[in-house]
C-alpha cells in the first residue's frame, strides 16, 4: 500500500465520515494481521470457500460416481486420498462435501446469535419478570445436552440435512444468549446510556444503536470459536445418519461409513476426519485473531 | 551517607505500530531517608518511574538505565525470582485503590500474615502477632475483627491503611506509594498520611511519593521531582515549591482554583515544546 | 429554576433498604450556579440523578422551571431544559460511536434541524473545532471527551446544566481549561448550574453558593464567600473545610 493511503487511513484526525470509518476497518486488520496464526485460520477459510465454490471444477471426479471394482482403494495418483466402499474418489466428496460444511455453517452461524443476541439483551435490558422468564426458557434449552436436544429435534422433524441445521440452530443460541445478557447488564447502567436517556432516547434505540453494537462483537468473537463445535455436531448427526443422507457427501456422514472397514482401510474414515480438524482449527485461530480485534474491553484501551 | 536507592538514566519504552514510545526518558535521583515527591501529570511517566523501580514492567516494555542501585547493589532487570524476594521486603508499593490491591476472596489477616511470612519465614503465631501489631501501628481500633474480614467488609480509608499495613509488615527499606490517597476523602486521606509520615519517620525508611497533587506533595514531602513527558524538569525543596521556577511547575501551580485566592479566570497552562527536552533548572546533588 | 423539597432517595426494599439521600432541600434560582459538596457517599450525586430520573425510588418534591416532575419518566421539555455532564468522560462517551455520531443523535433527539451546521457550531463553542467531528473517543484525551460531553449536553440548549465532578478525572492543567470553559458557556448562554464536587476550591471558583452534604443530609447552605472566609456555621463544614485546605503534619 503506498504510503500516504496509509497515513490517510492511520490518521488520528479524520476529516470525513468515510475516512474514520475505513480508518477504524483499517486499525481492526493491523491488529487482526499481527496475529500470524488467525492469519493462517483467516487463510484455510478463504480456501475452503474457494473450494466450495469451484468445486465443479476442481474436482477430479463424479463425487456420486460409483465404481465397484475400485471400492476401497488406498491413495495413489489415479485416486489422491483413496476411494470409499462404493468405489467413489474421497478427494471429489470431500471437495464437493465443503459446500455441505459451508451451508451448516453458514445457516447455524446466522440463526442461533441472533436469536441469543435477541433475548439476551431484550433480557438483559429489560429486567424484571422479562428477564425471568427469557432466561428460565434459556435454561430449559441449556439443561438437556446439546446433541441429545437436536437429536430430538431431528427425529420430530424427520432426518435431512435441513432439519439437521435447524435442530442445531435452534439447540446453540442459549449460551449467545446467557453472553449477550451478561455484556448488557454491564453496559445497561454506563453512564453513555444514561446520557442518551437524558436526550430522551427510547428503549429501542438504546437496545439498537447502543447496547447491540457493544454485544455484537464478543458474540462474533464467540460464534467463530464455537464453529469448530457446530461442524462437529453436525458431523455427529450425520454420523448418526440423522443428518445428511446418502449419497449426500457431508464429511461426517463420511466417517460414519468408513468406521466399519477403520482398521483395514483407515484412509476412508481419517480423510474427511482430517478436513473436519482443519477447518475446525481455522475456526478457532480465525476466533482467536477476532477477539483481539473485537473485544470491546481490549478497544478501550 | 549514600543514599538507599541511587537511579541514573532511567529509560522505559514501549515497543508501538509507529514506532517506539518512550515512557521514562532519563530518569536519575538519589533517595536516602526522606520523603521525595513525584509530581506530574497523567502521562508524564512518574508511575512508570515506580513500577521500574519495582520490576514491575511487563513486556514488551524495556527498561534501561545506566544504573539503578538498591543500597549499592544494581537492582536493574533482575529475574523475576530474585526481583520477587526484593518486593514486599525490601521494596514495597501502595497502589491508588485499595479495591483493586487486596484479593477480595481471602481476610486480610491472611493477606498480611501470608506475605510477610513468605519474606520472614516465621511462624504463623509470629506472623499473626505481627499483623495485629501492624495494623494496630496503622490505627485500626479494633485489630482482631479487621483481621478475620473481608476486604468488602471495610471501608476505603480503612482498606488503604490495611494496605499500608501489609506493605509494612516485612519492614522494607523503601516505600513507593502510587497516589496512596486519591481515591480516599479529605478527612480520611489526612489520617492515612499522618499514619505513613509517622512510621517512615519512625523506621527510618526512604519514601517516594507520586502524586498528581502539587500542593499535597509541597506540604507532605521533604523533596519534589516535578516530571513532564517522561523527564524531571525540575527538582526542588517541598517548602520551595511555590518559588518553583520552570515555566511547567508554575503553570500547574497557577491552574488549581485556590481558597485562598479568587480568581476570574483559571490560568490555563501553554504547554511549550521545548520542556521536553532542555536540561533541568535545579542542580542535582553531586554526582550527577 | 430548581426547588428541590423533603427529598429522600432510597436504594433497595426492606430490610436492606440503603437511604441515600433524606430530606433535602435547597432552590437554585436562574442564572445562578450552585454547588453540592460533600465525601463520598453523602449523596450529592445521588440527588442529580433523582433530579433527572436515572433514579425512579425517591419520594418529596422537585420542580423544575416551575413544573413539578415525578417518579422516573420525564417528559421531552424537561430533555430541552436540563442536561447533564458526567464525572468520568471515559465513561461516559460511548466507545463505539464516534463524535459525529453522538452529536447528530442527540440533535436528532431533541428534534433540531441544520444538523450538520449545529454539529460544527457545537464543536466550536466547546473549543474542539470541526477537525474532531470524526474522531472516535479513543482518539481524544481526556479533556477532550469532556468537551464532546459538554457540547452533547449543550445539544438541547438547555437552561439548567448539572455537573456531576465534571473535572474530577481530569489532570489539573485541563481541569482549569473544562472550568473556564464552563464559566463561558455560562455567561454567553445566562445557564445555571447545579454542580457536585468534592473539592472546595473548584466549587468556590465556579458557584455563588452551596451546601454542604453528609450522610445524605444538607448540613448547611451558604454563601461561596463564606467558604472563601472559612466563616461556615457548622463543625462538620469547618472541619471540611480545614481538611480541604491543606495538610498539617501531626
Amino acid at each position: 500500500m503506498n504510503p500516504t493511503t496509509r497515513t490517510w487511513l492511520l490518521s488520528d484526525a479524520p476529516q470525513t465520515r468515510r475516512q474514520a470509518r475505513l480508518g477504524a476497518l483499517y486499525q481492526g486488520w493491523l491488529t487482526f494481521r499481527a496475529n500470524k496464526l488467525a492469519m493462517l485460520g483467516l487463510v484455510i477459510l478463504l480456501a475452503l470457500l474457494g473450494i466450495a465454490a469451484f468445486a465443479p471444477w476442481l474436482a477430479p471426479q463424479n463425487p456420486l460416481a460409483q465404481d465397484l471394482a475400485g471400492r476401497l482403494k488406498p491413495p495413489s495418483a489415479a485416486h489422491w486420498l483413496g476411494t470409499d466402499a462404493l468405489g467413489r474418489d474421497i478427494l471429489s466428496r470431500l471437495i464437493y462435501g465443503s459446500r455441505v460444511t459451508l451451508f451448516i455453517v453458514g445457516t447455524v452461524a446466522l440463526i442461533a446469535p441472533v436469536i441469543g443476541l435477541f433475548i439476551g439483551t431484550v433480557a438483559g435490558f429489560a429486567g424484571g419478570w422479562v428477564d425471568q422468564v427469557l432466561m428460565r426458557i434459556t435454561d430449559i434449552f441449556l439443561a438437556f445436552p446439546k446433541l441429545i436436544l437436536a437429536l430430538a429435534f431431528v427425529a420430530a422433524l424427520g432426518p435431512g440435512i435441513g432439519n439437521a441445521v435447524l435442530a442445531l440452530a435452534i439447540t446453540s443460541w442459549p449460551p449467545y444468549a446467557r453472553l449477550a445478557r451478561a455484556e448488557t447488564l454491564s453496559i445497561r447502567n454506563a453512564d453513555y446510556i444514561a446520557a442518551a436517556r437524558l436526550q430522551g432516547a427510547g428503549r429501542l434505540r438504546l437496545l439498537i444503536g447502543h447496547i447491540w453494537p457493544l454485544c455484537i462483537s464478543s458474540l462474533i468473537v464467540r460464534v467463530a470459536l464455537d464453529m469448530a463445535g457446530i461442524i462437529l455436531s453436525a458431523a455427529g448427526l450425520g454420523f448418526l445418519g440423522l443428518g445428511a443422507q446418502p449419497p449426500m457427501p457431508e464429511w461426517g456422514a463420511m466417517i460414519s461409513d468408513g468406521r466399519t472397514y477403520i482398521l483395514d482401510f483407515w484412509w476412508v474414515a481419517a480423510m474427511p476426519g482430517m478436513a473436519i480438524f482443519i477447518v475446525s482449527l481455522a475456526f478457532n485461530l480465525l476466533g482467536d485473531g477476532l477477539r483481539d480485534v473485537l473485544d470491546p474491553k481490549g478497544a478501550k484501551e | 551517607m549514600s543514599p538507599l536507592l541511587s537511579l541514573r538514566n532511567l529509560r522505559v519504552s514501549f515497543p508501538t505500530r509507529s514506532g517506539t514510545f518512550d515512557a521514562v526518558r532519563g530518569v536519575s535521583f538519589d533517595l536516602g531517608r526522606e520523603r521525595l515527591g513525584v509530581v506530574g501529570e497523567s502521562g508524564s511517566g512518574k508511575s512508570m518511574t515506580g513500577r521500574a523501580i519495582l520490576g514491575l514492567v511487563r513486556p514488551p516494555g524495556r527498561v534501561s538505565a545506566d544504573r539503578m542501585e538498591l543500597d549499592g547493589e544494581s537492582i536493574l532487570n533482575l529475574p523475576e525470582r530474585r526481583m520477587r524476594q526484593l518486593r514486599g521486603a525490601r521494596i514495597s508499593m501502595v497502589m491508588q485503590d485499595p479495591k483493586f490491591s487486596l484479593n477480595p476472596v481471602m481476610t486480610i489477616g491472611r493477606q498480611i500474615t501470608e506475605g510477610y511470612r513468605l519474606h520472614s519465614g516465621q511462624s504463623a503465631a509470629a506472623a499473626r502477632q505481627k499483623a495485629l501489631d501492624m495494623l494496630e501501628a496503622v490505627q485500626i481500633r479494633d485489630p482482631e475483627r479487621v483481621f478475620n474480614a473481608y476486604p468488602h467488609e471495610i471501608s476505603g480509608g480503612m482498606g488503604q491503611r490495611v494496605m499500608i499495613a501489609m506493605m509494612l509488615a516485612p519492614d522494607p527499606e523503601i516505600l513507593i506509594a502510587d497516589e496512596p490517597t486519591s481515591a480516599l476523602d479529605v478527612s480520611v486521606r489526612n489520617e492515612v498520611l499522618n499514619i505513613m509520615d509517622k512510621l517512615v519517620r519512625d523506621r527510618g525508611m526512604g519514601l517516594i511519593f507520586i502524586s498528581h497533587d502539587l500542593n499535597l506533595v509541597g506540604q507532605f514531602c521533604d523533596r519534589v521531582l516535578i516530571m513532564y513527558a517522561g523527564r524531571v524538569v525540575e527538582e526542588l525543596p517541598a517548602r520551595e515549591l511555590h518559588n518553583a521556577r520552570h515555566p511547567y511547575t508554575r503553570g500547574l501551580l497557577d491552574s488549581l482554583p485556590r481558597l485562598d485566592r479568587p480568581v476570574g479566570r483559571l490560568a490555563v497552562l501553554q504547554r511549550q515544546d521545548s520542556w521536553r527536552d532542555a536540561e533541568i533548572t535545579t542542580p542535582l546533588p553531586e554526582g550527577l | 429554576m430548581l426547588t428541590v423539597r423533603d427529598l429522600d432517595v432510597w436504594f433497595g426494599h426492606p430490610p436492606d433498604r440503603v437511604d441515600a439521600v433524606s430530606a433535602a432541600s435547597f432552590s437554585v434560582a436562574s442564572g445562578e450556579s450552585f454547588g453540592l459538596v460533600g465525601e463520598s457517599g453523602s449523596g450529592k450525586s445521588t440527588i442529580l440523578r433523582a433530579i433527572t430520573g436515572l433514579i425512579g425510588t425517591w419520594s418529596g418534591t422537585i420542580t423544575v422551571d416551575g413544573q413539578p416532575v415525578t417518579g422516573q419518566h420525564r417528559s421531552k421539555a424537561f430533555h430541552k431544559t436540563v442536561q447533564m455532564v458526567f464525572q468520568d468522560p471515559y465513561a461516559s462517551l460511548h466507545p463505539r460511536h464516534s463524535v459525529d455520531r453522538v452529536l447528530s443523535e442527540t440533535l436528532h433527539l431533541q428534534g433540531m434541524d441544520q444538523i450538520d451546521r449545529r454539529i460544527t457550531a457545537l464543536l466550536d463553542s466547546v473549543g474542539l473545532g470541526r477537525g474532531f467531528r470524526f474522531r472516535y473517543p479513543h482518539q481524544l484525551s481526556g479533556g477532550q471527551r469532556q468537551r464532546v460531553a459538554i457540547a452533547r449536553a449543550l445539544a438541547a440548549e438547555p437552561r439548567l446544566l448539572l455537573l456531576d465532578e465534571p473535572t474530577s478525572a481530569l489532570d489539573v492543567s485541563v481541569q482549569a481549561e473544562i472550568l473556564n470553559l464552563l464559566s463561558d458557556l455560562r455567561r454567553e448562554r445566562g445557564l445555571t448550574y447545579v454542580m457536585v464536587s468534592h473539592d472546595l476550591a473548584v466549587v468556590a471558583h465556579m458557584c455563588d453558593r452551596l451546601a454542604v452534604m453528609r450522610a445524605g443530609r444538607v448540613i448547611e447552605e451558604m454563601p461561596a464567600s463564606a467558604l472563601r472566609a472559612g466563616t461556615a456555621v457548622s463543625d462538620y463544614a469547618r472541619a471540611l473545610i480545614a481538611a480541604s485546605a491543606s495538610y498539617q503534619p501531626a
